[in-house]
């Protein structure tokens, strides 16, 4: 009868959160920064259909970097959460809070409990009514949530991206000045040039539901 | 299927399926009114949608009955269905209503999911197969007759859909009405509908028809102008789904009231 090897669980931990991060070390990262009216998200993508960054409910946008068929996943259970949680309460009642500590505890889950940790960093971002403070949660590959103020970024290169945002960032921005800020970082992480746009707002002018996609041309002419 | 964490967030294996109707029947969720014998609920009455030169325009009066009493003066039976269509109920409020919720958070759940909105008669069908589960129940009295209408994003052309007890959708080319003064409404804009009509036109002709078939049907509330209840009446355009604002309504209907015979 053969023995299985001990592995120390300090050793698999290390092994998966190094797998993890290579894997999302891969792709590219995504930025969010807050403007006047809302929050800007904006990352490099290639294709034009198969988004990173989406709507989930009237004020709350998430976007995910990593696997591609990982975080989508994640995309679409936030979703249904978030309608389930609506249409059973009020759409009031439906927060990036309680979205954000589900996403920690389903990768904090996998990470543990799971042959594979997902190889994505997510976050989740919400827009407040007139005067009040924008949340914005990021949830890496091992369940750990962290909470930002006025930006964040996700993906292999995120100190970079934070670093370049945080010295351009000034309070009251309007949205082409935040989104060149978004664009210059971005631009400042790769050597090869940028292969295709995909951003998107919270805009607490456009009504209910604030979450609205840049056009190619709108992001080409900040 | 597997449980991720305690808290209710579930990851399916496999394609996700874009239909939040059937994620509340997974969970045993969706709504359900399982009586027995008859039950007598409020009714919500007239409602009417006609084509005009931008689009749709779509029209309710605001009265529900139970039996020969007023159950509520002030009920809204036309509502957004998503950016570019509206829906009315006629038949029994409480559940009418539920169904509208339910139909809106639908289009917008398989909006986010897939990127795009359903077309305008996938959203019709939709609603014929949600009034059809409810077939059940329209023998225990709870019929449920609702009237859908839209921008039609590819053929660029309002269209409108009425609808049977049994599901049966029918699209309709000029005007279509449900509810107890259902008859009457579409007799009078048989006479005075025309191809072409102008927003404000539409607007005149809406008030023209509630306001005749509330001379007819007890069921239907006409605007009241000392309590300021008015119709609802919205538009769906190029530019998307619209609600007339209230004074505007209040102003024509004014004008109406004073020269009907």
């Amino acid at each position: 009868m053969t023995m299985p090897f001990y592995v120390p669980p300090e050793q698999l931990m290390k092994d998966r959160a190094e797998y993890a991060r290579k894997g999302i070390a891969r792709g590219k990262s995504i930025v969010a920064v807050e403007f006047v009216d809302g929050v800007v998200l904006l990352g490099e993508n290639p294709s034009g259909t198969l988004q990173k960054i989406s709507e989930v409910y009237d004020r709350i946008a998430f976007a995910g970097v990593g696997k591609y068929t990982e975080f989508e996943q994640l995309r679409v259970g936030g979703i249904r959460r978030a309608d389930l949680t609506g249409y059973a309460y009020s759409r009031r009642d439906v927060t990036a809070k309680s979205l954000a500590n589900a996403y920690a505890q389903t990768l904090g889950h996998v990470f543990t409990q799971e042959v594979k940790p997902f190889e994505v960093e997510v976050m989740v971002v919400e827009i407040g009514f007139a005067d009040e403070q924008s949340h914005i949660y990021r949830v890496t590959y091992d369940g750990t949530l962290y909470e930002e103020t006025r930006m964040s970024a996700i993906g292999g290169s995120a100190e970079e991206l934070l670093a370049h945002l945080d010295a351009s960032y000034s309070e009251g921005a309007s949205l082409p000045e935040a989104l060149g800020w978004a664009k210059s970082a971005c631009s400042s992480v790769t050597d090869n040039g940028i292969a295709g746009w995909e951003g998107a707002v919270l805009d607490r002018t456009l009504g209910r539901r604030a979450f609205r996609r840049l056009t190619d041309e709108e992001i080409a002419a900040t | 299927m597997t449980e991720l964490s305690g808290d209710g967030l579930v990851l399916e294996a496999g394609t996700p399926a874009s239909s939040f109707a059937a994620l509340l029947r997974s969970r045993d969720l969706d709504p359900r009114w399982e009586t027995e014998g008859q039950v007598d609920a409020p009714e919500g009455t007239t409602v009417l949608a006609f084509r005009y030169a931008e689009g749709v325009l779509m029209a309710g009066d605001r009265r529900a009955t139970a039996g020969n009493y007023v159950a509520h003066r002030r009920v809204q039976k036309v509502y957004a269905a998503d950016s570019y269509s509206a829906v009315a109920i006629s038949g029994t409020a409480g559940v009418a209503i539920e169904l509208v919720r339910l139909f809106q958070t639908e289009l917008e759940h398989y909006e986010k999911i897939e990127g795009r909105r359903l077309s305008l008669s996938g959203k019709a069908n939709h609603l014929a197969s949600m009034v059809r589960r409810h077939l059940p129940m329209a023998f225990q009295g709870l019929v449920v007759i609702p009237l859908f209408c839209g921008y039609d994003e590819q053929e660029e052309e309002g269209r409108l859909y009425s609808y049977d007890v049994v599901g049966g959708s029918y699209e309709e080319t000029d005007y279509a009405a449900t509810g107890s003064g259902g008859r009457d409404a579409r007799l009078y804009l048989r006479t005075k509908f025309t191809d072409d009509m102008s927003r404000d036109a539409a607007l005149e002709l809406a008030l023209e028809a509630l306001v005749a078939v509330a001379e007819e049907d007890t069921a239907t509330g006409g605007p009241d102008l000392k309590r300021g209840i008015y119709p609802n009446i919205v538009t769906v355009s190029t530019s998307g789904y619209a609600e007339l604002p209230e004074d505007e309504i209040a102003a024509m209907a004014r004008t109406v009231m004073e020269r009907s015979p």
